[in-house]
């Protein structure tokens, strides 16, 4: 057996299924980051698995040429878990999306999170659902017209991020489909956390929800309105002007650096603090406020699958293998 | 000193009844283990509430456990009680109609007050108003002997008074002429200084009273029974599948991967599972009953093998689950230990309800094996049989129990491990890569190839859309689907190959009884005993119901008359018509209780008239 870590390319990651999203879907340039970022990772491709729940984005382990799991609807981090727990060598990951992840599948999401199984999260999120056909989703806009909306939602959206952070989540980042490299790095970060990594990637649904998110993804707009969070770094941004981030109390407050305020006024950010986390994840682009992406959050916990197997190993070391002849014969037996 | 004297019984049916407080099913279980090491055969029914304290001395708290033992093979709780033991007026009351007339009553005079009575909702004092008359009433102040016994000790009242259950342990094993040295060996294992030596106090003291005090007639005794050579424990239907999927296990060398959500009355075989990890058992408690099922299929996924388990409302909610299992083609035990109901129904009392459920409770055409355990000591060989199967065929195989198999317990006869067939576990293989295809099938058997993750050259995708046959790709093709569909509902008919062929117990022609679950020990006993008095009876259990054995339809065409006796509307009896054209008629009752065999007689008598 040899120990060199495989070379591969991206096409080695892709199948030979024909693509069915919708030309334009922000689907694809996620398949594209994600084969190349499995290429690089250094591990055997019979080790990675993807696990998806169902919807547009769940059709993505049909795409990738790896184990791949298309399940039911929300239930991916049962999947996951079962088998991650049970192997726990494997690479694993969690393909779903906002209807998929927080509407039907909330309840395992959150529970996957906070169990903290070391595999990673992929939440497609477009506000949108796609694959029914144009439905509000949990993390819409209140106010959105849809086919079944047609005077608008009136329910209150999910902040995916906040939901994570909120459910013990130890790793919790944000990226974006057109952000190619930027997606790529955040995805190598997420192989890299132990513990449950989520990654919510804003994801262009040009059929149902063109444009949701070119207010600050548009590239004439992009450097003024994305703040790239990264631990230890002051939290500033902007080309044609330079801002940042400030504590006022409790609260951030966006400033203007110039003659009297420089970066070093400026908060640093600390990815361990789940406060701040928190504070980040609800800052939506408004009020001059810029919206965040990359790692909001990062701390180590010891991961479910670890302790799983940890107990497996303990029981046997304190019982010895099993004596199934012992096991049938315990407590009170008699002969006739 | 009593001069009693000692009667032989064939058998003796008893029934302790108390608050769900004062440790029923303690004393329950510790008269099971004792008559169980004294040779007697035996068959216990616990009854609780599904309240875990309702309010003391009230109706809905009380909590019973009737067994019934005998000096040769018995298959049943017994119908009627010969003797009842009565902690308060509300067991009293609420019990009464359980026990033959003539029976021993015996009560606990302490808990009659005024404020008992009311608590019971009685109007009069039973012990009074003519209510026992025709009974053989033994009146006993158990509480304020109790106390007196233990007073010594210096334990607190409330204290004191909870050791009342092993006062009237005492006073029953004179009774009934059983040791006491099983139980105090058990509470000297069980409990802590000081009340182990109240508990002990107790049982000697009940027993010293009922030897002494010159109420009872007599006192009998109940020879062993003659059954089988061999070693023997006592076995819950609870205990018998986790003890199953133990030895599936380390009979296969893979994992068997538990996964569960609290329900009742499956419970107990998580609980039982969880001590179990050297045996290469992994339990998990997941967040509901789907993610249970979904993480046992991952884990069947992963080349474990995923079992869950739950009862009917849990068995609703994994249906989809199960429905990919089926189509992705892994192995996957699904235990439902039935209860009453729809809905949240009855969920401490039985009934056999699932099946149809478990036949055809799934969107889409959706076959899966189902069998059946039929009383607490075949539950182990179940367990194995439901493991064995779905490796092999690779699909769901739902294992039906019910609360009275579960929480019900019976004498088994330990297997030797050695006779125990492996599990052979064929996962496919790196060399196979060059003509692997994840849906191509084993010739006989139809499963298709179990390729784990982590195999280098078979990486592949399954789900839930509907697959090209042998490729596995998504496919809509219209004649694929058609083909998909057939191959899938052939797989499980093969199993007919591991089917062995129908036992049929009593006459060639006549009449056949024919059931499944746990009315065995109520057909068979009213089998032999109508075979007995003459009449052309025979007695058929399944165990496979999905399908069902391929030679049963020549039995049924032999017989002139079929019956299926079941706790439900009639589900086996649509099953038999539906694929045998043959006009069998049901035998129902749906009272979240077993049949009497009383009953079953008259109604089976009724029905041959
Ligand atoms: S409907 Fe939207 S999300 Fe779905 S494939 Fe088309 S563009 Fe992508």
């Amino acid at each position: 057996m040899s120990t060199q870590p495989p070379e591969y390319a991206k096409k080695d990651f892709m199948s030979d299924q024909i693509i069915r999203w919708c030309p334009g879907c922000g689907d694809y340039s996620i398949l594209s980051q994600v084969q190349t970022v499995f290429s690089q990772l250094g591990r055997p491709k019979e080790e990675f698995v993807v696990i998806s729940g169902i919807g547009c984005s769940s059709r993505f382990p049909y795409y990738m040429n790896t184990y791949g799991f298309h399940t039911i609807h929300g239930r991916a981090p049962g999947f996951a878990t079962g088998l991650k727990v049970t192997r726990p060598e494997l690479s694993v990951w969690v393909v779903t999306g906002d209807g998929d992840g927080l509407s039907i599948g909330g309840n395992h999401l959150a529970h996957l999170l906070r169990r903290n199984v070391d595999l990673n999260v992929m939440l497609f999120n477009n506000r949108i659902y796609g694959l029914t056909k144009g439905q509000y989703s949990p993390t819409s806009e209140v106010g959105k017209k849809t086919k079944s909306t047609p005077m608008g939602s009136i329910d209150n959206p999910f902040n995916p991020l906040a939901f994570a952070i909120g459910s013990g989540a130890t790793c919790v980042m944000r990226s974006i489909d057109v952000f190619a490299q930027h997606l790529r790095d955040t995805l190598q970060a997420a192989d890299t956390h132990r513990g449950t990594s989520f990654v919510e990637i804003y994801q262009n649904c040009n059929i149902f929800n063109d444009g949701a998110f070119d207010a600050f993804t548009d590239r004439a707009v992009r450097d003024d309105r994305i703040l790239y969070l990264e631990h230890g770094k002051p939290m500033v941004w902007g080309k044609t002007a330079r801002w940042g981030l400030r504590l006022d109390g409790l609260a951030l407050q966006v400033v203007q650096l110039g003659d009297d305020l420089d970066e070093s006024h400026c908060l640093v950010h600390d990815a361990t603090n789940r406060v701040l986390a928190t504070m980040l994840a609800d800052l939506d682009g408004s009020d001059g406020f810029p919206v965040p992406v990359g790692l909001f959050y990062s701390v180590q916990r010891p991961t479910y699958d670890g302790a799983f197997g940890a107990q497996i190993r303990e029981a046997k070391v304190r019982l010895g293998e099993g004596d199934l002849h012992q096991l049938l014969h315990a407590g009170d037996t008699w002969k006739v | 000193m009593n001069q009693a004297d000692t009667k032989n019984l064939e058998q003796v049916v008893i029934r302790f009844a108390g608050d769900s407080g004062d440790g029923m099913q303690v004393v329950g279980s510790q008269f099971t283990r004792t008559s169980a090491l004294v040779g007697n055969d035996l068959a216990t029914l616990p009854d609780f509430p599904a309240e875990i304290r309702a309010p003391a001395g009230t109706r809905e708290g009380v909590s019973g456990f009737q067994i019934q033992l005998a000096d040769h093979q018995i298959f049943t709780p017994g119908d009627q009680a010969d003797a009842l033991v009565a902690l308060n007026a509300a067991a009293l009351v609420t019990n009464l109609g359980a026990v033959r007339p003539g029976g021993i009553v015996i009560v606990n005079t302490d808990k009659f007050a005024k404020l008992d009575l009311d608590k019971a909702r009685l109007s009069s004092n039973p012990l009074e108003d003519g209510t026992l008359d025709g009974y053989r009433v033994i009146r006993a102040p158990i509480s304020t002997m109790t106390k007196d016994a233990v007073e010594p000790l210096g334990l607190k009242t409330k204290e004191a008074d909870r050791c009342k259950n092993f006062y009237c342990l005492g006073v029953v094993y004179w009774l009934y002429g059983r040791p006491l040295d099983a139980t105090e060996a058990w509470v000297r294992r069980k409990f802590k200084s000081p009340y182990l030596e109240a508990n002990l106090a107790a049982l000697h003291a009940g027993h010293a009273w009922a030897e002494t005090s010159e109420l009872f007639q007599n006192h009998y005794a109940i020879p062993s029974a003659s059954l089988p050579s061999g070693d023997y424990r006592n076995i819950t239907g609870n205990m018998g599948i986790a003890l199953g999927l133990a030895a599936a296990a380390v009979k296969s060398g893979a994992t068997v991967f538990y996964g569960s959500y609290p329900i009742t009355p499956a419970s107990d075989i998580l609980h039982n599972l969880a001590p179990f990890k050297h045996f290469g058992v992994a339990t998990f408690q997941a967040e509901d009953e789907i993610a249970a099922v979904c993480a046992a299929i991952g884990a069947s996924y992963g080349g474990a093998i995923g079992v869950t388990g739950t009862s009917g409302p849990g068995l609703a909610l994994k249906a989809e689950a199960v429905g990919l299992a089926l189509t992705a083609e892994l192995p996957l035990v699904i235990v439902d230990v039935q209860r009453a109901g729809p809905s949240t129904g009855l969920p401490t009392k039985t009934e056999q309800s699932d099946l149809m459920q478990a036949m055809y409770g799934r969107n889409g055409e959706s076959p899966v094996a189902v069998i059946a355990a039929s009383r607490p000591n075949d539950t182990f060989e179940v367990a194995l049989e439901a493991v064995r199967l779905s490796v092999k065929y690779r699909t769901p195989v739902i294992l039906l129990s019910d609360g009275y198999i579960a929480n019900g317990a019976e004498p088994w006869t330990l297997p030797d491990i050695h006779a125990i067939p492996r599990i052979p576990i064929d996962y496919a293989k790196a060399e196979e890569a060059e003509t692997f295809q994840p849906y191509a099938r084993d010739p006989e058997t139809l499963a298709r190839p179990w390729a784990v993750p982590g195999t280098p050259g078979l990486e592949h995708r399954i789900g839930g859309l509907e697959k090209q046959d042998r490729t596995g790709n998504v496919s809509y093709d219209p004649a694929n689907h058609q083909k998909m569909c057939e191959l899938r509902a052939e797989k499980i008919l093969r199993m007919r190959a591991d089917i062995p062929p129908t036992q049929v117990h009593g006459s060639a022609d006549g009449t056949l009884l024919i059931g499944w679950g746990s009315t065995f020990g109520a057909i068979r006993t009213v089998t032999d005993q109508l075979l007995a008095d003459g009449h052309r009876i025979a007695h058929v259990h399944l165990r496979h119901l999905n399908p069902l054995p391929g030679d049963l339809g020549d039995v049924l065409s032999r017989y002139e008359r079929v019956l299926v006796p079941e706790l439900n509307l009639g589900q086996l009896v649509r099953l038999l018509r539906d694929l045998y054209l043959v006009d069998a008629r049901p035998i129902s009752k749906i009272q979240g209780q077993p049949f009497f065999t009383s009953e079953l007689r008259a109604r089976v008598v009724a029905a041959m008239a």
